[in-house]
């Protein structure tokens, strides 16, 4: 049984390692810069004049109350928002010193780089492998089914995912537990190579025991990748992230070093929210 | 046990006995008809009658030229019908928000009201009057003009019903608006579209008088697209409209053959289009 394992882990090494890691990202080099962005759905206005920069190899968490802008502020960073008729934007969103807005911008060749988790798990109506490839295939990213499949391994091992799906990849993706799921959809993201990983509220669907996996997987994955999570749990954005901004009606209130905002938090109005005076 | 437990007990079974019988009486004035064609037209069925042509009344003969242009019907106005209805569909759906999508809406809802003789003129006066005579081609065209719009409307509420975030799944790896139409959305859609295709073709493979002045109808085997072409439809309308009873025999027999066939297509697509993921 795996399940006690996980849940006496000592908490002193999760914490432990979140702080070797966070001062090691406080010299990063920031990976996204936002300035002076507004987000319109028509005529509402859903976003304010929001100024942030995420560094590079960090974990960083978005809290704050439901309707706040914390996905709609996710989903401008890879242009997700661009399917939604009537939105409008301003404001500048620099990523890799690239701006994601400006009219040259390639969006496809975007979120290749900006990958993106959904609260509710989407698995394509395909095999498990077929998923995992999917975004291999469509943008040629391999030669050959050698390396298909290697990097198909490679996903699904990063997602820990591989040790249980290995023996039925051609299997419906559908046949997958809820939290396998959604960990076919982590691989199926990172199968391309995103350097920022975008997840809005990943685990929000999932039970203690698929949830803690996931959060696992957040911080084995910092190594490698910007990860930018949304989350309504504040244990969970305790738990998993370096930084954390909190947003309410639109507007970012405060970031901080995760840990400051949960002990000594700048405004008012955070500690109000983190202590659950309100939201 | 009160008063009102008693009632709502009461109430419950009533009306489960109501749906129950309403399903009986919908389902078995099915099983009756079929079962009267089976029984009706069972006799003049053999393998001659499935295979020769129609012969002088009493001669015997068979429907073998109209199960074979009923088949080039079919499939000469699936060939035209299926894919303008699937394309319009999925337009409808993915790309048609605006006012010309409205119309074209409209216009299909309209084309799925029109009686279906109406189209049978219209195909008179653009096919056969310029084409001089009677043909194949006519026929199909006028009953591809029938399943364009049941077969755009089904595709448009499919794939309407295949969830946003499947889409925005796929936009988010990198994949171009047309890639997620046709290799996630649609796939999606599969099984739906199939089912839209395939009461579009049990429609026309019913039709009868968009059939009587555009393929005319043959007493000989034919397989020329510019020819007048038999129809299983039109014999049987033929055949049941004599005053011979060995003719009306073989209308039955001709109502039963049309009826497997319709059914044989729908099984065998099923088989071939069954849900694999």
């Amino acid at each position: 049984m795996s399940t006690p394992v996980v849940s006496l882990r000592p908490n002193t090494r999760a914490s432990g390692g979140r702080q070797d890691n966070k001062s090691a990202a406080e010299g990063n080099p920031s990976k996204v810069t936002v300035s002076g962005l507004n987000f319109y759905y028509g005529r509402a206005q859903a976003l304010y004049d929001i100024s942030l920069k995420v560094p590079e190899r960090i974990v960083m968490a978005f809290i704050g109350p439901s309707g706040c802008g914390k996905s709609t502020f996710l989903r401008t960073l890879n242009r997700m928002n661009d399917v939604i008729p009537g939105t409008r934007i301003e404001g500048e969103i620099l990523i890799d010193g690239q701006n994601v807005y400006s009219p040259g911008t390639d969006v496809v060749e975007l979120r290749r780089r900006v990958g993106m988790v959904f609260q509710k798990s989407n698995p394509f109506p395909k095999s498990i492998f077929d998923n995992v490839a999917y975004g291999l295939r469509i943008n040629r990213l391999t030669s050959g089914r050698t390396e298909l499949e290697e990097r198909v391994e490679e996903a699904l091992r990063d997602a820990a995912l591989w040790e249980e799906v290995k023996d039925r990849l051609k299997q419906s993706a559908f046949s997958l537990s809820g939290g396998q799921q959604q960990r076919l959809c982590i691989a199926r993201a990172l199968a391309i190579r995103p350097s920022i990983v975008l997840m809005d509220e990943p685990a929000s669907a999932l039970d203690p025991l698929a949830t803690s996996k996931i959060e696992e997987l957040i911080v084995d994955l910092k190594q490698h990748y910007t990860i930018v999570i949304v989350t309504h749990n504040m244990q969970q954005a305790a738990r998993v992230s370096d930084t954390t901004a909190f947003f309410l009606l639109g507007k970012l209130i405060e970031v901080n070093s995760t840990e400051k905002m949960f002990t000594a938090p700048n405004e008012k109005v955070t500690e109000d929210y983190i202590t659950g005076r309100f939201g | 046990m009160n008063q009102a437990d008693r009632l709502r007990r009461l109430n419950s079974a009533v009306m489960t006995t109501l749906t129950a019988v309403c399903t009986f009486v919908a389902v078995g004035i099915l099983a009756v008809i079929l079962g009267y064609i089976a029984w009706r037209g069972i006799g003049a069925v053999n393998l001659r009658f499935l295979i020769e042509s129609p012969q002088p009344v009493g001669e015997g003969g068979g429907i073998g030229n109209a199960i074979l242009g009923t088949l080039i019907l079919l499939l000469l106005s699936s060939a035209i019908g299926l894919p303008l209805g699937i394309a319009t569909g999925v337009y409808l759906s993915e790309f048609g928000t605006g006012r010309f999508g409205s119309a074209v809406r409209f216009v299909a809802d309209t084309m799925t009201g029109t009686p279906s003789i109406v189209v049978g003129v219209f195909a008179y006066a653009v096919v056969v009057l310029p084409l001089k005579h009677f043909s194949a081609l006519a026929g199909g065209i006028a009953l591809a003009i029938i399943m364009i719009p049941i077969v755009s409307r089904t595709t448009e509420e499919m794939i309407r019903l295949v969830p946003q975030s499947l889409r925005e799944g796929a936009l988010a790896l990198g994949a171009p608006q047309w890639r997620v139409t046709l290799g996630i959305v649609i796939p999606a859609a599969s099984s739906g579209i199939v089912t839209g295709a395939m009461l579009a073709i049990a429609r026309v493979s019913g039709e009868t008088a968009p059939l009587l002045f555009t393929a005319f109808g043959s007493r000989f085997f034919s397989y020329y697209l510019d020819q007048p072409i038999a129809s299983l439809t039109v014999q049987i309308y033929n055949y049941a409209i004599s005053p011979y009873d060995e003719w009306h025999a073989q209308a039955w027999a001709a109502t039963l053959v049309l009826m497997s066939i319709i059914l044989t297509i729908n099984i065998g697509v099923r088989i071939l289009t069954r849900k694999r993921f």
